[in-house]
C-alpha cells in the first residue's frame, strides 16, 4: 500500500476530507510541469498504465493519457471497439487478462455503473474511475474543486449551484459529493424528470427554479443536456429547456458577483450555456481542462509511489 | 419398506392446530397414527425427535428450475434435492424455462423427469401465453389435463391489461388458478430499488409504484371476472396494503412473499453486490416491516422462495448485466424462524405459510398431518446452524445473498411419501434399504 492509502479511486464516495485536500495540494505542486518548455519528470518512469475506454470519450482520455507521458509512464489504450468486449469476453476475464499483463495503473471508463469496483476486485494494478454509467466521475469533481480552490482560495462555506440533469449524470454526483466533502453547501436544480430519487442521500438540497439556485451561488456549475433524454419523455424540448434553465447572462447576474461557471464539457453552446457566459470573464471552463491534467498526474504519483 | 416411528417431537399440524409434544407413525408411505406414547410396530425404525419440530413436508409455490433448457443453472433433479434439503416435499415450477411450458408436452417433460428425480413433488405451473409473449392464451384446459396447477407468466407481466381480464375469465371457466407477476414494465425500468440506495450507487431504480399500480390492476380484474388470482412475490408496503383493502372488499385473491423481502432490504445492493440483484428488488426498511405485518395479519397467505438459480456467469459481472434472481429453497426454513425467534410469527405459522396455505391455495394434496395421507413431512431443528457456503448447498447455482454466512435453524429430515429424501443425521439411513 501506498502511503496515501487508498489502492484504487473508485470514486470520491470513499475519499475523506482529508484525502481530497492531499490530492489537491499535490496536484497544485505539479501543475507547475505543464508551464515547462519540457514537460516530463521522471516518477512514473518503468510504470505501465492502461487506459481501458470502453465509452466515448476525448478529454477525459486525453488528459489521462497525457498525465501519465508527463511522470513518464509507459501508457496503453484500448477501446471499445478495439477490446476483446466486442467478441463477447466478460468484463472479469478483460480484467484477468489485463492482469496477467502486470499493469501498474488500470485507468477505467465503463457504461456500466460499478463496473471499476467489480474491475478492483480481479486486478491488483491501482483502478481509477474515469467515470462508470451514472454513478461517478471522481476526478471530474476533484479538478472541479481544484479550480474552484485556485480562484477563490477555499472551499468551505461556499455555495454551489449544480443545474441540468442530475438524474444521469455522473459529474454531478462525483461533484454533490466532492463539494459537500469540503465544507460547501450544494444546491441541485433541473425540471423533476432530471433530478435522483433521493437528493438528500447525496447531500444535496434541491430547487426546481433556476433563479432560485443561482441567487446567492459562488460557483455555478452547468451540465450537458443529452439530446437524447428528450425522447425518452424527460424533456419536451431543447428550446424550453434553454429558456427556463439555461445559463445566459441575465441569469448569471443574480449569482453572487464574480460567482465562477463551470462545465464539464463537451458545451452544447445556446442550450444549457450561451455563448457570452461560456466565454466570459467568470468562465473557468478551459482552466478545468488544464487542472484536468494536474489532478490526474496527482492521483497516478499517489497511488503508484513506492511505499 | 419398514414402518418408521419418528418420537417425541413438537407436532405441528396448521390444519389442524395441532401444536404438541408427541409421535407420529408412518407405515407403507402414509401418516398411520400421531398421538403420545404411539407404541413402536414390529421392525419399526425407532427414532427420537426430541427438540425437533415435525410438521407437514413444505410447499414452496413458486421456484425456477430451469429444465428444459437451461440445466446449467439447475436440472429438475437438483432443484428437487435443494427442495427435500430445505424441507420442502413438492414444488410448483414456473413456466419461464426455454422452451416456456406452454404446452402439455413440456408440462409432460416436466412431470416425467420429477418422476425419474424423486426427491420432492413437482406441480408444473403452465404460461397463461403462448411462449409468454403475451398475445395468445395457452390451452388451459389441456394442460390442466396434463398436470399443470396454475398459469403464470411468471418472469414477466401479463403486460396488456385487456389480455390479463380474458386469461382470468377464461381461467374462471376452467376452475384455475391464475398467478399474478405484478411489474408495469413501462415503470420497471430500473436495476434496483429507486430511492435512497440507487441514488447512492447511481443505479437506475425501479419505484415501488412499478408493483403497485399492477397489483392493483389484476386486483380490480379479479373483482371484474370473479376469477382466483394469487399474487407472487410482494415487496412493497403499498402493495400489502392494496392487498388488504382487497380482501376486507372480498375479492378473491391471495398472496406470496418471499423470505428476502423479509430479511433484507435495498441496503444489501451496496458495493454492487448482484447477489442481492432480484426483481422485484430488495426495498427500504418501511416496506420489509410492512410484509411482516402482512404476514402476520394474514394479508399475505404464504411464503414462497422465487427459487431463481443463476451460475457465476449471470452473477460475477457489471451489475446492470447482471441476472435477477436468488437461490431460497435452502434458506427458507432458517430465514423463516428469524421472524419467530422475532415473535412476528408462532412455529404453527411457520408451517402454515411454509406448508398449508401453499398447497390449499394450489389445490394440491399435502400441507397437513392426517392419517392417512402420504407421509411427506418436515423435521425442523430451529437451533441448528446452518453455514450457506457452497459445498452445504445441494442446489447447482449459488447466488444467495447469504452466502458465507451461518443461519440457524435447518430442516433436518423430510420424507416423501415415507421415504427420507433429505437425513442430515442419517437417523432413518436403513428405512431406505
Amino acid at each position: 500500500m501506498n502511503p496515501f492509502g487508498h489502492r484504487h479511486i473508485l470514486g470520491i464516495s470513499q475519499l475523506a476530507p482529508g484525502d481530497i485536500t492531499t490530492i489537491l495540494d499535490t496536484a497544485d505542486s505539479l501543475k507547475e510541469i505543464l508551464d515547462r518548455p519540457i514537460k516530463k519528470v521522471p516518477p512514473l518512469r518503468g510504470r505501465t498504465v492502461v487506459h481501458l475506454f470502453l465509452e466515448p470519450s476525448t478529454r477525459t482520455r486525453l488528459s489521462f493519457e497525457m498525465a501519465a507521458k508527463r511522470l513518464s509512464a509507459d501508457t496503453v489504450g484500448i477501446s471499445a471497439a478495439t477490446s476483446s468486449l466486442v467478441k463477447g469476453e466478460t468484463l472479469v476475464d478483460t480484467a484477468r487478462n489485463i492482469e496477467a499483463m502486470r499493469p501498474d495503473v488500470l485507468v477505467l471508463r465503463h457504461p456500466a455503473s460499478g463496473a471499476p469496483h467489480l474491475m478492483a476486485r480481479h486486478v491488483d494494478a491501482a483502478v481509477i474511475n474515469a467515470g462508470d454509467g451514472t454513478n461517478e466521475h471522481p476526478t471530474q469533481a476533484l479538478l472541479d474543486l481544484m479550480t474552484v480552490r485556485e480562484r477563490l482560495g477555499r472551499l468551505q462555506g461556499l455555495r454551489v449551484a449544480i443545474v441540468g440533469d442530475i438524474a444521469h449524470s455522473r459529474v454531478a454526483r462525483s461533484d454533490i459529493l466532492a463539494f459537500s466533502k469540503m465544507g460547501a453547501e450544494v444546491v441541485i436544480c433541473g425540471p423533476a424528470t432530471l433530478l435522483p430519487p433521493d437528493p438528500a442521500a447525496l447531500g444535496a438540497r434541491v430547487t426546481l427554479r433556476m433563479e432560485e439556485a443561482l441567487e446567492g451561488a459562488d460557483v455555478v456549475i452547468m451540465l450537458r443536456i443529452q439530446r437524447e433524454r428528450m425522447g425518452q419523455n424527460l424533456l419536451p424540448s431543447l428550446r424550453e429547456y434553454a429558456a427556463r434553465y439555461g445559463l445566459d447572462r441575465r441569469r448569471a447576474a443574480l449569482a453572487k458577483p464574480g460567482a465562477l461557471v463551470l462545465h464539464p464539457g463537451p458545451l452544447n453552446r445556446g442550450v444549457e450555456i450561451s455563448p457570452e457566459v461560456a466565454d466570459g470573464p467568470c468562465s473557468v471552463i478551459l482552466d478545468q481542462v488544464t487542472n484536468g491534467v494536474a489532478v490526474r498526474m496527482a492521483l497516478l504519483s499517489l497511488l503508484v509511489r513506492e511505499g | 419398506m419398514k414402518p418408521v416411528l419418528l418420537r417425541n417431537a413438537r407436532l405441528l399440524d396448521p390444519a389442524s392446530n395441532l401444536d404438541e409434544a408427541g409421535d407420529l407413525l408412518v407405515a407403507d408411505g402414509r401418516i398411520a397414527a400421531l398421538g403420545r406414547g404411539i407404541p413402536p410396530p414390529e421392525g419399526a425404525i425407532v427414532t427420537d425427535l426430541s427438540g425437533a419440530w415435525l410438521g407437514p413436508g413444505l410447499v414452496d409455490m413458486h421456484v425456477h428450475l430451469r429444465e428444459p433448457g437451461e440445466e446449467y443453472k439447475e436440472t429438475i433433479a437438483t432443484g428437487t434435492a435443494a427442495a427435500a434439503a430445505g424441507g420442502f416435499t413438492a414444488v410448483a415450477a414456473m413456466p419461464n424455462t426455454r422452451p416456456p411450458n406452454d404446452s402439455a408436452a413440456v408440462t409432460r417433460f416436466i412431470l416425467d423427469r420429477a418422476a425419474a428425480a424423486g426427491s420432492a413433488r413437482v406441480h408444473p405451473v403452465a404460461a397463461v401465453t403462448r411462449g409468454q409473449a403475451g398475445k395468445e392464451l395457452t390451452e388451459f384446459f389441456d394442460l390442466l389435463d396434463a398436470g399443470a396447477v396454475a398459469f403464470s407468466d411468471d418472469g414477466r407481466p401479463v403486460e396488456s391489461p385487456e389480455m390479463m381480464r380474458r386469461a382470468l375469465e377464461y381461467a374462471r371457466s376452467a376452475g384455475a388458478l391464475v398467478i399474478s407477476h405484478a411489474e408495469e414494465p413501462a415503470l420497471a425500468t430500473g436495476v434496483m430499488n429507486e430511492g435512497r440506495v440507487s441514488t447512492l450507487l447511481g443505479l437506475a431504480g425501479t419505484p415501488a409504484a412499478a408493483e403497485e399500480v399492477a397489483v392493483f390492476r389484476d386486483v380490480r380484474l379479479a373483482a371484474l371476472t370473479g376469477a382466483r388470482l394469487h399474487v407472487a412475490h410482494v415487496s412493497t408496503a403499498g402493495a400489502v396494503e392494496i392487498l388488504r383493502r382487497a380482501k376486507e372488499a372480498g375479492i378473491a385473491v391471495t398472496a406470496e412473499t418471499a423470505p428476502h423481502y423479509f430479511s433484507l432490504t435495498e441496503e444489501a445492493v451496496a458495493g454492487y453486490n448482484t447477489l442481492a440483484k432480484m426483481n422485484p428488488p430488495l426495498r427500504t426498511e418501511a416496506d420489509r416491516e410492512a410484509v411482516i405485518q402482512g404476514l402476520r395479519d394474514g394479508t399475505l397467505d404464504a411464503i414462497a422462495t422465487d427459487h431463481a438459480p443463476h451460475s457465476v456467469l449471470e452473477k460475477e459481472c457489471e451489475f446492470a448485466l447482471a441476472a435477477n434472481g436468488v437461490i431460497g429453497l435452502e434458506t427458507a426454513v432458517p430465514l423463516a424462524l428469524d421472524l419467530v425467534r422475532a415473535d412476528a410469527l408462532s412455529p404453527l405459522d411457520l408451517f402454515r405459510f411454509l406448508s398449508t396455505a401453499p398447497a390449499r391455495i394450489l389445490g394440491i394434496e399435502g400441507g397437513s398431518l392426517q392419517v392417512g395421507a402420504p407421509a411427506d413431512l418436515c423435521a425442523i431443528d430451529p437451533d441448528r446452524p446452518f453455514a450457506v457456503i457452497p459445498e452445504n448447498l445441494r442446489s447447482r447455482s449459488h447466488n444467495t445473498p447469504f452466502l458465507g454466512r451461518t443461519l440457524t435453524g435447518r430442516a433436518v429430515l423430510t420424507l416423501l411419501a415415507g421415504t427420507p429424501v433429505h437425513d442430515l443425521d442419517g437417523r432413518l439411513a436403513p428405512a431406505a434399504r
